[in-house]
């Protein structure tokens, strides 16, 4: 090798050696960066947990990360029977739980019909049907607000949790999401195929169909769910008596409550509608990111 | 041979009732639940209550709450353009770092020259705000920056000696608008990045090859092939964001002591519940005012179903039309 060939060898190395070192140190910095942003998504509910496990002097007196030894003592004050008129955990629950779980399978049994139908059968109003469902995706519920407020009071459904059952059943976002699922990957030979076996339609659908588009059922669930479970806005519109109350309806209570001085008494409130919600995220992640992942691509 | 004239036959057969059976429960339920009230809400537009009860007698005025909220001066039309305003403040305030932060995030988890560890737990924390309820959320911050030197971060500032005096946080509506903007962003950034990641994902590899081959720097590639490529996702994200921001309820309406909403941080959503569900009861401009918001999104919606229409299927159809035509004027008929 001579001097020459060893000096161009040596530059090139060089300058791969600051190319490297480059892209190290980028990535170091955007490391610190999402550590700094992690922190900045995690204290809040740190502190939350934390301070509900302190007393009321604990918090007043200064921020700390370390939980102290009051929970149980603050889980009793927040569930004496005065507190419980404003907040009632169990049956904030209770009426969160009935309301979701139903609303989530109405909405994904119909929805996944829906989509099943729009694709499955050649029908005159297909086109107009999809069409229609599309249009109608981005409609917001506080548009009909006022007419929706009125007609249930028409029919004496106010203070009811039908209304906030039942019309999940029409969920025009779901329905469009099954309906992309089911078109790039349900084979319609298999419809086929069940009928020349003399398998009725409706059981097609659900002993074939059903199973069939599983993944887009469980991502569509999940949504639903925690749609529903967050929902505030419908609820306070609809329920009126304090027995109905679903769970962010008693948050907004015990947060406006002006007897619930007592620091720890709220932040225990706060931290039992949030850490069920933290814990299940913590299991279903990997679905829920994978999910929203799937919403974003279009071309 | 059997079998190909069974599937003659069961091809001939017509399964369309059934295709109208199974989208039948959809459509009722929509048509009961959501179309009737929203065309009820047009109707009560131009009514008015005659009383705050819940079930007041109502009067035809025609377009008379039209005006009352866009021209004629009052109380009324005051509060619903500061709505309005206060409305757009909010959603570009948040809007605006929410897409730049979650751009830059996404360019990076994208890179893979770069080399982040722990990139699937960070997207998995930087996700978790959008999944916790919105009214525990504003609770949460509620009790954090809450007035007085006992709250948490009244009590750090305190602590390290950057202020004297605690913060007024709830009482100076800029800064109130500020932590309102500062809980949407954190609660949806990691939302959008995760979807502005997956469209970047969507690229052909070999531009960004290409880009590299012809020396191009991550600037560079940033503003020539990344941002070009995901044009339509970006639009499709400002403007659902846009229309969400509309209907932007559960944090500004919460983020607030005891029932008062103070008019700094009023939105338009917050307005129509108000005018509703409290103690006025005043059915007609609130649905009038619901008019106005349903004109808005549906306007901003038209583009987004543009967006999402499927392309290659209109050309498909367009092209089937045309061929079912020709078929057809071939044959004579």
């Amino acid at each position: 090798m001579n001097k020459k060939e060893y000096k161009k060898t040596y530059e090139a190395n060089k300058a791969n050696a600051n190319y490297t070192h480059l892209i190290r140190f980028e990535s170091a910095i955007i490391f610190i960066l999402c550590v700094l942003l992690t922190l900045i998504c995690l204290l809040p509910f740190v502190i939350v947990v934390v301070n509900a496990t302190r007393d009321h002097g604990q918090i007043s007196r200064s921020v700390s990360l370390i939980p102290s030894t009051h929970l149980i003592e603050n889980i009793k004050n927040l569930s004496t029977p005065e507190m419980k008129r404003t907040f009632d955990a169990f049956v904030g629950y209770k009426n969160s739980a009935i309301i979701t779980i139903s609303a989530t399978v109405l909405s994904v049994f119909f929805s996944a019909l829906t989509a099943y139908g729009l694709c499955v059968y050649d029908f005159k109003l297909k086109d107009a049907a999809t069409t229609f469902i599309l249009a109608v995706l981005m409609v917001p519920t506080q548009v009909s607000g006022v007419g929706f407020i009125k007609f249930m009071l028409a029919i004496d459904l106010y203070n009811n949790f039908l209304p906030l059952i039942i019309p999940a059943i029409a969920a025009p976002a779901t329905v469009f999401y099954m309906r992309q699922y089911i078109r790039s990957s349900f084979p319609l030979e298999i419809v086929e195929a069940a009928r020349i076996d003399g398998c009725g339609e409706l059981r097609t659908f659900v002993t074939i169909g059903l199973p069939m588009i599983k993944p887009a059922i469980g991502v569509q669930a999940i949504f639903t769910f925690i749609a529903n479970w967050n929902n505030f806005y419908t609820p306070s519109m609809i329920i009126t008596s304090y027995q109905k109350m679903t769970l962010p309806m008693m948050i907004k209570k015990l947060s406006s409550d002006r007897l619930a001085t007592d620091y720890g008494k709220i932040y225990c409130g706060i931290a039992i509608s949030v850490v069920p919600l933290i814990v299940a995220y913590c299991c279903l992640s990997k679905y829920i990111v994978a999910g929203v992942a799937l919403g974003g691509v279009k071309e | 041979m059997m079998a190909s004239a069974a599937n003659r036959r069961i091809r001939k057969l017509s399964y369309a009732k059934y295709g109208y059976m199974f989208i039948l429960p959809f459509f009722l339920v929509y048509f009961i639940f959501s179309l009737y009230p929203l065309i009820y809400t047009f109707v009560v537009s131009t009514y008015r209550a005659t009383g705050t009860a819940v079930d007041a007698e109502m009067y035809f005025v025609g377009v008379e709450n039209f005006k009352d909220l866009l021209f004629v001066d009052s109380p009324v039309r005051k509060q619903f353009f500061q709505a309005i305003g206060n409305t757009l403040i909010l959603w570009i305030c948040n809007f605006i770092p929410q897409i730049a932060l979650s751009l830059l995030l996404a360019v990076w988890f994208t890179d893979n020259r770069l080399h982040v560890p722990g990139k699937g737990f960070f997207k998995v924390v930087m996700y978790m705000p959008n999944i916790i309820t919105a009214a525990s959320v504003a609770t949460l911050f509620l009790s954090l920056f809450g007035e007085t030197q006992y709250n948490p971060v009244n009590q750090l500032l305190l602590s390290w000696g950057w202020v004297q005096e605690p913060i007024t946080f709830l009482q100076t509506y800029q800064i109130k608008r500020g932590i309102v903007s500062f809980i949407l962003a954190w609660m949806w950034f990691g939302n959008t990045m995760v979807m502005l990641m997956a469209s970047i994902m969507g690229i052909n590899p070999s531009l960004f090859e290409a880009a590299q081959i012809d020396g191009a720097n991550s600037a560079q590639v940033f503003a020539h092939i990344t941002v070009p490529s995901i044009r339509p996702m970006l639009v499709y994200v400002g403007i659902t964001s846009m229309i969400g921001g509309l209907q932007m309820f559960d944090i500004p309406y919460l983020f607030n002591k005891g029932t008062d909403i103070d008019e700094y941080t009023r939105t338009i959503a917050i307005y129509i519940f108000e005018r509703y569900s409290g103690a006025t009861r005043d059915y007609g401009r609130s649905a009038a005012a619901s008019i106005i918001l349903f004109v808005i999104t549906g306007i901003l919606g038209a583009i987004v179903f543009y967006i999402n229409s499927d392309k290659d299927e209109m050309a498909e159809k367009k092209r089937r039309r045309k061929e079912a035509k020709k078929l057809k004027g071939g044959s004579g008929f």
